[in-house]
């Protein structure tokens, strides 16, 4: 049996893991084309304000590939898929066949067509590499616009700022972290940044880079001001990289489309991570889901599946913890409901940066933000996952120390007898 | 307000040393004499609060935590003590009676500490229980006063009998003075021990119905929680007319210990105060108490031995002389020492007589009146080791009730604030957050342990002595010296004094 | 495998096994004294008494079969021990996103912040390779070390 695998992240990982806990002998055969050990994306930012160095970056010990003998090719590129014939081919022109493939091929930064993209100085911020590269360009004093206030951009923004570089985000929504904020706590958390000289342009974008010498020498918005800099960083967001699909009968929406047990519509082909579009279970229907913990599922579930034992993995939702210059903030679901039949619970404490918000629909938790007080919030997490009734003890959910004693007592030993954690599972 | 004239008794002495401020002594004391100073980030204490029950002691991690007797000194007065000074600005700022927990406290004689006991030398030689069987065997109820037999068997029935293993069992404390893990604690232990334990007032809890076997069930004056399957359940059936701790007055649960489980079991509504009379209110004479005894047998059809528990008090001899032609089948009696969650001050120590006395002058009236062998006798009222249950048996007992001495393998420390509720062990109390405190498998364990541990010396006592059955030690007051006591004293004990 | 189970029925709420696991976890283990009083920062315990008064009991990490922390974990620091089950977290490897706090179930991971930012819990106590700590110093039996579930009675 050879399972093919293409990419070399999260989800590949996770599906290495999960052919592993079924098959111990099959061949496991990986294409990246990045030429990296397995590294976590999450942790560029890291990397560039130099709180983590090299050998932290890694995904998974140096002998990972070795002792779960899998075949890794790093720096070698997929071309296209042959799905009637079941081979890949690389982009040497070599065809490699296979019995399973998994297509890992995570996502692709979103670049507007600016004009004066292909400036000196303009970077993305996705790959290990961009990092290196932008790291080596950079000097304090030095002048950033950061295109975007969504994870990525913000977590960007924060590491430039602690290598002394004077930055400016713009965001074309009225808020930072658009997809995971409502405006009172994107509010605390601008606060924050403004604190540490960020500047902030909302709902508005950069219409055009400007240059001087074939370098980035400033952005003109879209309402016409000009703001000077050096380096330009694009980090709106990434959509699924699906190339490989197209031309085939592999389904593709936004994503991957892909079921429960991670099969794409071709036989023998499965998809995992940033690029698939997989069951929302807050949402209730086939979303991109572009978070680590969801594509390391999706990867296990994948790999156990390919591996031939059928287990399904009934969805994920959106959830993010991140932190900017020490103010931490988890969210989860849906934590700014349009429509009917939503209720919010909310607590705020704004001199001290506190927010806490809880979103219900039928009595069940959809989504939170837990921002600053960020202990123990993987118990609402919990809730969401297990759709718990929760109007016996709504008017706790907002308590500092909501936890077990608050919750039917039926419920709470069942989770904590079983040993294992009630549902979860790849 | 005019200032309170109380200060506190006791010291809490923190060696900061040691204190880590972790605050289990804060989470531990339900009468808040500890409690956290936020902005200073230690914890501080209220002297005036502590009872020294030493929990905080008993859990303090670092060992950090000692009780002392409060330094204040009064002038030296024999006559006018420190209580007796504190106990007039207490009932002159609130002008009610004095409540306390337990037993007499006062220096009374103990006669068992001037009892003493025989043991072989040359002749009738020691018995080791390790290598010899001891019978400790002991049953209670009313025996014949002649056998007859038929081809070989006896011909009647003999009347019902308790069987216990060990001539210890635990004394009337009810379901509402004590938790039920108190209860249930000393319930699975007298069953592991073979004895009985005693319900008390408090009717029976469907979760000791299990326990049935090892229950003395109490129907007192208040007459709570007596019902058809009550009766039933249990292996014996106890008229209280009276308890040492407090002879001649009734019982009080206050209301706010009368939760849905003690209403339950008590077929009282919930928050209202227990109240029992004083005298049961349809016995008014020996005759009376005659109709009550025969109205438990008939509803048990005889099945099972009925004990009646009077308080040793003046003529206890001749009350018991009575209630044995009553028709009663053991005849308990708890001496002045005996415990009790709630009673006045003044009626505990000064109300009633010593249980040695006591025993001793029913045992020998019932002998002269030739009708000992009809009831059994069982004592209490502070039963503290294995040699006061040997004395007791020899001053003519046959088995003995442990109040407070199985508390107190419970973890009770004595600090006498049963009546607050808020015993911090778990045990006198009904508050969830407290009770919780006493596990039953633990109190189980302890309680067994306790008999277990007497059992043993017990054998080890009568075997110095020669004797290998407690029979033999029934009323045998040769056994027996006095020591330090008056010629009075030794007639009415019927003993001799040492050296004679 | 074995874990640490909590009978509320029996819990006093006293929370000396939070002080016997901080311990445990300090630069002093075997001196109480020593680990409150000379850290600069008060250590912590990886075991949470939750109360809501009269209900209490110790919570700590369930070791769970299918770890949610070892999946969300972005760096691969959280990682359950295949042969013993124990779920641990490499503190060298961690970065402190707290991704295993939005993960966990059971609120069961800590912030530990007394040096560099890195997740803290329960690892049966196997570091030290004694039965837990929590389990040892329970007063009331409280806690109990078993196999689920032979231990309920």
């Amino acid at each position: 049996m050879a399972y093919v695998l293409i990419g070399n992240s999260a989800a590949a990982i996770g599906a290495i893991e999960g052919v592993r806990s079924v098959d111990l002998d099959g061949e496991i055969i990986l294409f990246s084309d990045e030429p990296y050990h397995t590294y976590s994306r999450p942790l560029i930012s890291y990397y560039l304000d130099g709180k983590v160095q090299e050998e932290k970056m890694y995904y998974r010990p140096a002998d990972f590939y070795k002792r779960n003998r899998v075949e890794a090719h790093l720096g070698s590129r997929v071309a296209a898929l042959a799905p009637e014939k079941k081979t890949i081919t690389l982009a040497d022109g070599q065809t490699v066949p296979y019995d399973k493939l998994l297509l890992a091929t995570g996502g692709k930064p979103i670049v507007p067509p600016l004009p004066g993209r292909e400036l000196d100085g303009v970077f993305t911020f996705l790959k290990w590499d961009d990092v290196k590269a932008l790291e080596q360009t950079l000097a304090p004093g030095m002048r950033t616009v950061v295109i975007g206030a969504g994870l990525i951009g913000l977590k960007a923004t924060e590491a430039l700022v602690k290598r002394g570089v004077a930055v400016t985000v713009v965001e074309l929504a009225n808020r930072v972290l658009s997809a995971i904020l409502d405006e009172a706590a994107a509010r605390l958390v601008q606060e924050s940044m403004l604190e540490h000289g960020v500047k902030f342009y909302l709902e508005n974008t950069v219409a055009e880079v400007l240059g001087r010498d074939g370098k980035v020498a400033g952005v003109r918005l879209r309402d016409g001001a000009e703001i000077p800099c050096e380096r330009l960083v694009i980090a709106i967001g990434v959509f699924p990289n699906t190339d490989l699909a197209q031309g085939t009968a592999i389904k593709v929406n936004r994503g991957i489309v892909v079921d429960e047990r991670m099969a794409t519509t071709v036989p023998d082909i499965f998809a995992a991570g940033d690029v698939t579009e997989g069951f929302d279970t807050i949402y209730q229907q086939q979303r991109v889901l572009p978070i680590l913990p969801n594509a390391y599922k999706q990867g296990f579930t994948a790999g156990i599946n390919m591996a031939g034992e059928v287990r399904a993995y009934k969805g994920g939702f959106a959830m993010n913890s991140i932190g900017f210059f020490d103010l931490p903030l988890i969210t989860a679901g849906i934590v700014r409901p349009e429509g009917e039949g939503y209720l919010s619970l909310t607590q705020a404490d704004p001199g001290a940066r506190k927010y806490k918000k809880v979103v219900l629909k039928d009595n069940k938790v959809v989504g939170f933000i837990a921002l600053n007080q960020i202990d123990r919030a993987g118990i609402l997490t919990g809730l969401m996952e297990q759709e718990v009734d929760a109007s016996p003890f709504l008017e706790h959910l907002l308590r500092e120390d909501f936890g077990y004693a608050y919750l039917p007592a039926a419920y709470r030993q069942e989770q904590m007898l079983k040993g294992v954690s009630g549902g979860v599972r790849a | 307000m005019p200032i309170s004239l109380s200060t506190p008794n006791f010291l809490i002495d923190r060696n900061r040393e040691r204190c880590i401020n972790c605050q289990v002594c804060v989470r531990q004391c339900a009468f808040e004499a500890h409690s956290w100073d936020a902005e200073d980030e230690r914890v501080v204490t209220d002297d005036l609060k502590c009872v020294a029950c030493h929990r905080c002691v008993t859990f303090c991690p670092t060992h950090a935590l000692s009780i002392r007797r409060f330094p204040l000194e009064f002038r030296e007065n024999a006559n006018w003590t420190a209580n007796a000074i504190k106990a007039i600005y207490k009932q002159a700022e609130t002008g009610g009676i004095l409540l306390t927990g337990m037993g007499n406290d006062q220096p009374y004689p103990i006669y068992w500490d001037h009892l003493l006991l025989n043991a072989s030398q040359v002749t009738n030689p020691s018995i080791d229980p390790l290598r010899e069987p001891m019978e400790l065997k002991t049953f209670l109820g009313r025996k014949p006063d002649t056998l007859r037999f038929r081809g070989g068997k006896l011909a009647e029935k003999l009347p019902p009998q308790l069987e216990l293993e060990v001539p210890v069992m635990f004394s009337a404390m009810s379901f509402g003075s004590i938790s039920l893990n108190a209860i249930k604690s000393l319930a699975r232990a007298a069953a592991d021990m073979g004895t009985f334990y005693n319900t008390g007032e408090g009717g029976l809890h469907r979760e000791l119905y299990q326990y049935g076997e090892h229950t003395i069930v109490q129907v007192a004056s208040g007459r709570f929680g007596v019902h058809p399957e009550y009766l039933a359940q249990g292996a014996a059936i106890e008229i209280k007319i009276g308890q040492g701790a407090k002879p001649g007055i009734g019982g009080h649960l206050p209301g706010e210990k009368v939760g849905a489980e003690v209403s339950r079991t008590r077929m009282i509504p919930e928050g209202t105060d227990a109240i029992s009379p004083a005298p049961h209110h349809d016995i008014y004479s020996i005759e009376d108490l005659r109709q009550l005894i025969y109205s438990l047998k008939e509803a048990t059809r005889y099945e099972k031995p009925v004990s009646v528990k009077i308080a040793a008090v003046h003529n206890v001899a001749a009350i018991a002389s009575g209630i044995a032609r009553a028709g009663a089948d053991i005849i308990a009696i708890d001496g002045f020492r005996g415990g009790t969650g709630a009673a006045p001050l003044r009626t505990r120590d000064n109300v009633g007589i010593p249980i040695e006395l006591a025993l001793a002058a029913v045992d020998s009236r019932l002998r002269e009146e030739g009708i000992r062998s009809q009831v059994s006798l069982v004592i209490g009222g502070s039963i503290r080791n294995s040699a006061d249950v040997v004395k007791a048996i020899a001053l003519g007992a046959d088995a003995v009730y442990i109040g407070t001495a199985a508390l107190i393998s419970l973890g009770c420390h004595l600090c006498q604030k049963c009546n607050t509720g808020k015993c911090n062990w778990g045990i006198a109390t009904q508050d969830p957050n407290l009770v919780k405190r006493l596990n039953p498998d633990i109190g189980a364990e302890r309680a067994a342990n306790l008999l277990r541990a007497w059992e043993h010396e017990i054998k080890e006592l009568l075997g110095g002595m020669g004797i290998n059955a407690l029979e033999s030690l029934r009323g045998n007051r040769l056994m027996l010296r006095g020591v330090g006591l008056s010629d009075r004293d030794l007639n009415i004990l019927g003993v001799k004094a040492a050296g004679e | 495998m074995k874990r640490v189970y909590a009978r509320e029925e029996v819990c006093a709420g006293c929370k000396l096994c939070e002080v016997h696991c901080a311990v445990a976890h300090s630069a002093y283990p075997q001196d109480i004294v020593k680990a409150f009083l000379r850290q600069k920062v008060k250590p912590i315990a990886r075991v949470l008494v939750e109360e809501n008064r009269p209900i209490s009991f110790a919570l700590q990490c369930r070791h769970c079969d299918e770890a949610p922390c070892t999946k969300a974990c972005i760096t691969g620091a959280m990682q359950k021990d295949p042969l013993t089950g124990v779920v641990t977290n490499e503190e060298t490897r961690c970065v402190g996103c707290w991704t295993c706090i939005l993960s966990c179930p059971f609120g069961a991971i800590k912030r530990d912040e007394t040096g560099r930012k890195v997740a803290a819990k329960c690892d049966l106590c196997s570091s030290a390779g004694t039965l837990p700590v929590c389990v040892q110093h329970c007063p009331n039996d409280a806690l109990v070390f078993a196999e689920e579930p032979g231990w309920r009675r």
